[in-house]
């Protein structure tokens, strides 16, 4: 019985983190209807910057938030240069634009940084509040993930820019007629899911370390995800997250054949699971298009 | 007649390539309604598109003095024109009383929007019993005031209303003019009204014009276009 919920609080921690990338995944999804398959890649850049700063002496928490700023104004830079221009370019034009980010990212992060694996520092210690059952790093995770989750909550439901926000992603025609300006919001939308990739990568790179291919398979997990809770519902995205997260875990210890290294493979079972069985995800909403 | 609100000088408007409007010639005086006739697909919607920057267009369209020709719709809207499209356009998902914040997105001053909403409310109680309900969920006629409400929460100078009786059942679509004219007259809102029910338009506005696949045809103060029996027969169909 221990193992079951230690393996599900773990499972818990990590799925807080594909949480994260799954909600950034959504949340440029929604404005643009396309997969940023470079989500990944903006998170390692950030988790690099913020290790830099660290080397350069920065204290943890001062190069954290720093990062998170950094990583949101590069978001917002990406959309106005890379994407704002191929607005309503067809879809391989966007899929092409994703993959060269993702290639451009990659190979930047390992001329600057090289590819050898770095160690990457946790600010939560190695002292567990709740004993063997969760380490420290795991517990931290969860906290962060859980407090981002309720600011973003809040700043959606309850602030007037959260909700033109919305209001532009849900319907764009109408939010031009209520005078929001649609190219902005989308702009902030790439910059809040970079800020938000940021934060799940610098939390997993105690875990997995820091290397510019470490959110490969997070991204995966991210997708999978993104997929289960419905790409089109935020909060689905986030359950989804935790949902996989969880699953993979107790999968991977009371499955047998599963074990460690065919973890991945369920993220890509789910994937093709929900995509056959139930395409609109758990939660999310079926769109009907006239052709 | 008061100065014109709305000039508009030679406007022609495109989908694409192809033309839809042919220079058309009209204005709007402050504090009046003017309502745009014709039969289906005489350029009125489009007319009301391309007057607030949603479709291409050129010509020379000025409002409240200054060349709004080309400029993007977020701009107009920001001078004070609320359009109500047709099909109303509400946000489905969210609740009525997010999409009257919505429509006060440009202003600042909450003490002043928070009047508005009350205001807003007493014109439509039905609005008020529903503020926390989805848009999607409430009826027809209820939708088509929320989307008044909307435009109302700009505090805008003129008013566009795309076919506000479309698909409503008459005794909402008279509440609802009667509520229009209120907003007319105690808010000082000008309006442009597109309508399909040419009795019921002409009945609200003070000057008309009639469209013709994407040219005026004529125009006159409502009462003369109402009352001339010819105009009646051919156009109107009534």
């Amino acid at each position: 019985m221990e193992l079951f919920i230690h393996q599900v609080l773990a499972g818990l921690a990590t799925g807080g983190i594909y949480a994260c990338m799954a909600l950034a995944i959504v949340m440029i999804y929604q404005a643009i209807d396309h997969l940023n398959f470079a989500q990944g890649e903006m998170a390692m850049f950030s988790t690099f910057i913020s290790w830099q700063l660290m080397q350069w002496g920065f204290p943890y928490w001062a190069a954290f938030f720093a990062t998170i700023a950094i990583s949101f104004v590069a978001g917002v830079l990406i959309e106005r240069i890379v994407f704002k221009p191929l607005d309503g370019a067809p879809v391989l034009s966007h899929v092409v634009g994703f993959i060269a980010l993702f290639a451009i990212i990659n190979s930047l992060a390992g001329f600057i940084w090289e590819f050898t694996i770095k160690s990457f520092p946790t600010p939560f210690g190695t002292k567990s509040p709740f004993g063997t059952l969760i380490n420290a790093h795991d517990t931290g995770m969860i906290a962060v993930t859980l407090v981002l989750l309720v600011l973003l909550y809040l700043f959606f439901r309850h602030s007037r820019l959260g909700l033109a926000m919305r209001a532009a992603a849900a319907n764009p025609d109408s939010a031009r007629l209520v005078g929001i300006r649609v190219g902005w919001m989308v702009a902030l939308g790439w910059g809040l899911a970079a800020a938000i990739g940021a934060v799940a990568g610098m939390l997993i790179a105690p875990v997995v370390f820091l290397e510019p291919n470490m959110m490969l398979t997070i991204l995966l997990y991210g997708f999978a995800g993104a997929v289960l809770g419905g790409l089109t519902s935020p909060g689905g995205a986030v359950l989804g997250g935790f949902s996989v997260g969880v699953i993979e875990n107790l999968a991977g210890t009371f499955i047998p054949v599963v074990g460690r290294e065919l973890k991945l493979t369920i993220a890509l079972a789910l994937i093709v699971a929900v995509l056959t069985v139930k395409p609109s995800g758990l939660f999310g909403r079926r769109v009907v298009s006239r052709v | 007649m008061t100065s014109a609100l709305l000039e508009v000088r030679g406007l022609c408007a495109y989908y694409g390539a192809i033309q839809a409007l042919h220079g058309l010639d009209f204005s709007l005086a402050e504090g009046g309604v003017t309502c745009l006739l014709g039969a289906n697909g005489a350029g009125k919607t489009t007319t009301l598109r391309a007057l607030c920057g949603m479709i291409r267009a050129t010509g020379n369209i000025s409002f409240a003095g200054r060349p709004i020709t080309g400029r993007a719709t977020e701009d107009i809207v920001r001078l004070g024109i609320a359009h109500v499209p047709e099909g109303r356009g509400t946000f489905s998902r969210m609740t009525v009383e997010e999409n009257l914040q919505l429509g006060a997105m440009t202003r600042s001053g909450r003490a002043a929007i928070a009047d508005d909403m009350a205001r807003v409310y007493g014109y439509f109680p039905r609005l008020k019993e529903r503020q926390n309900q989805q848009a999607g969920t409430l009826s027809g006629g209820e939708q088509q005031m929320l989307a008044i409400g909307r435009a109302l929460m700009l505090r805008p100078k003129l008013m566009l209303l795309d076919e506000p009786s479309f698909g409503l059942a008459p005794l909402i679509v008279e509440e609802l003019f009667g509520i229009l004219r209120a907003l007319n007259e105690n808010e000082a809102v000008s309006m442009l009204l597109v309508e399909q029910n040419a009795a019921l338009a002409l009945e609200l506005a003070d000057h008309a014009y009639l469209l013709e696949t994407g040219r005026m045809v004529l125009s006159g103060s409502a009462h003369e276009i109402g009352s001339d029996e010819n105009v009646r027969r051919a156009y109107l169909g009534y």
